[in-house]
């Protein structure tokens, strides 16, 4: 019976040791539904899988629904849930993030966020 | 049975030495994650397994018994709109006087087709056939003789569409079902001897067809953090999923019309990245139900992410 067992728990390990999942978003900068005083820099949005950048992307719009980010999505050089994108200097007003990503193992999710800049 | 599970594992942990391919998942519609809920079924064509769901409360029948079932649910995509499912239940009957008993159920099979998916409204709408196949499980716990049939709708819908003024709102969703579930046999004859007088007594039992409904209203904490608004919430608080469930049953014919009984659900599940653990309390709406509260938890397993390359992808149009 433990014996039984014992291979039973190395299989399970053995696909255990694979898995991937469908990429949750994690935490993002700015935060989601925050208000920031300085325009950012850049939207970072870190995920709970590995990301693939090619069929991955980050969209900012206004309020008036122009996207605003400087199209240059890319995958940070170290980490590779997190996913970057650029931003010019933003007015003060209401911005929509909208992320769409593929995790490693194919899984598409996507969603959306908004944040602000109040000055 | 132990033998069942050991292959089933050994398949799944060899097949994911297989090919990679584009799989997509169950349970979203747009942004939203709709998790499994634990009384009423979901809308999506999904590759999960359910093992176990535990519940227990006493019931009327027999002047009190305590109704303890564990049951298991796998379900297996096909193509990705279309999936099958198949269920067991092992119950144990303790009467408040008598002898107990045990065994197992029917047989439970089911398809579903996904109709229509709606993602930037967080909505879908599937169809779906249940199958109780009469006979195939112990008289002695009630499993009926013959099969009952349930044709029925599916829906989901997040509320993720409101206005921004109503942002907490958002994490708010509703699924439902409603199906009617139709007895092969419209009645059951047994025959006992009265101990007094030896005289033969013929009891009719009719079965009705019965409208069997429900619905799920639950508030997605996972929402709230990634959509509306990040509170920094701690682990595992920032995984729930609060949610009330209506399970109800309204015969419609053979001299039990309008005679609703049904539970009302309310619980917690938290959904984690391969599985969920959920547990809800059950209370009876009426008397006709039971007076009694009882509880249900359920651990569910995400075969898509467990094994996104083998039995977690749709056997066919895996690529669409």
């Amino acid at each position: 019976m433990k014996s039984r067992l014992l291979v039973l728990l190395l299989i399970v390990l053995a696909g255990v040791a694979r898995i991937e999942a469908h990429a949750f978003l994690k935490d993002a900068k700015p935060a989601v539904g925050s208000t920031v005083q300085t325009s950012p820099n850049e939207v970072q949005i870190r995920f709970t899988e590995t990301i693939e950048p090619a069929v991955s992307s980050i969209r900012v719009f206004d309020a008036s629904g122009k996207e605003v980010d400087k199209r240059d999505v890319h995958l940070d050089r170290w980490d590779h849930a997190l996913l970057h994108v650029s931003l010019p200097r933003l007015q003060a007003g209401t911005y929509k993030v909208m992320w769409r990503v593929v995790s490693v193992d194919t899984h598409m999710t996507n969603g959306n966020f908004t944040f602000r800049v109040g000055r | 049975m132990k033998h069942l599970a050991l292959v089933f594992w050994f398949v799944c942990a060899v097949c994911e030495l297989g090919t990679v391919s584009r799989a997509y998942g169950h349970g979203f519609a747009g942004a939203r994650f709709f998790q499994a809920t634990l009384s009423t079924d979901d809308p999506f064509v999904s590759d999960e397994l359910s093992l176990p769901t535990i519940s227990t409360i006493r019931t009327p029948d027999d002047g009190g018994t305590r109704e303890t079932d564990i049951s298991v649910d796998i379900a297996k995509r096909i193509t990705p709109q279309f999936g099958i499912e198949i269920g067991e239940t092992f119950t144990a009957l303790n009467p408040h006087e008598g002898r107990s008993t045990n065994g197992f159920d029917n047989l439970e099979l089911g398809g579903k087709y996904q109709l229509l998916k709606n993602g930037p409204h967080e909505a879908i709408v599937s169809l779906g056939l249940d199958v109780e196949v009469g006979g195939t499980g112990s008289s002695s716990v009630g499993a009926d003789s013959f099969s009952t049939w349930t044709p029925g709708i599916f829906f989901g819908k997040g509320f993720g569409d409101l206005p921004d003024a109503l942002r907490f709102f958002k994490p708010l969703a509703l699924t439902g079902v409603a199906g009617v579930g139709i007895p092969t046999s419209a009645s059951s004859r047994s025959v006992t001897v009265n101990e007094e007088t030896g005289e033969r007594e013929v009891d009719i039992e009719r079965h009705p067809d019965v409208l069997e409904w429900g619905f799920a209203l639950e508030y997605s904490v996972i929402y709230l953090q990634s959509q509306v608004k990040n509170m920094n919430l701690p682990a595992p608080i920032d995984r729930l999923i609060p949610l009330v469930e209506f399970a109800l049953e309204t015969p419609l014919n053979r001299c039990a019309g309008g005679e609703t009984t049904g539970t009302i659900n309310p619980g917690v599940i938290w959904a984690g990245q391969y599985f969920q653990v959920g547990v809800e309390a059950i209370i009876p709406i009426n008397e006709r139900t039971g007076n009694n509260v009882g509880v249900i938890a359920q651990l569910h397993f995400f075969l898509d992410d467990i094994f996104p390359h083998s039995v977690g992808r749709s056997l066919f149009g895996g690529t669409k």
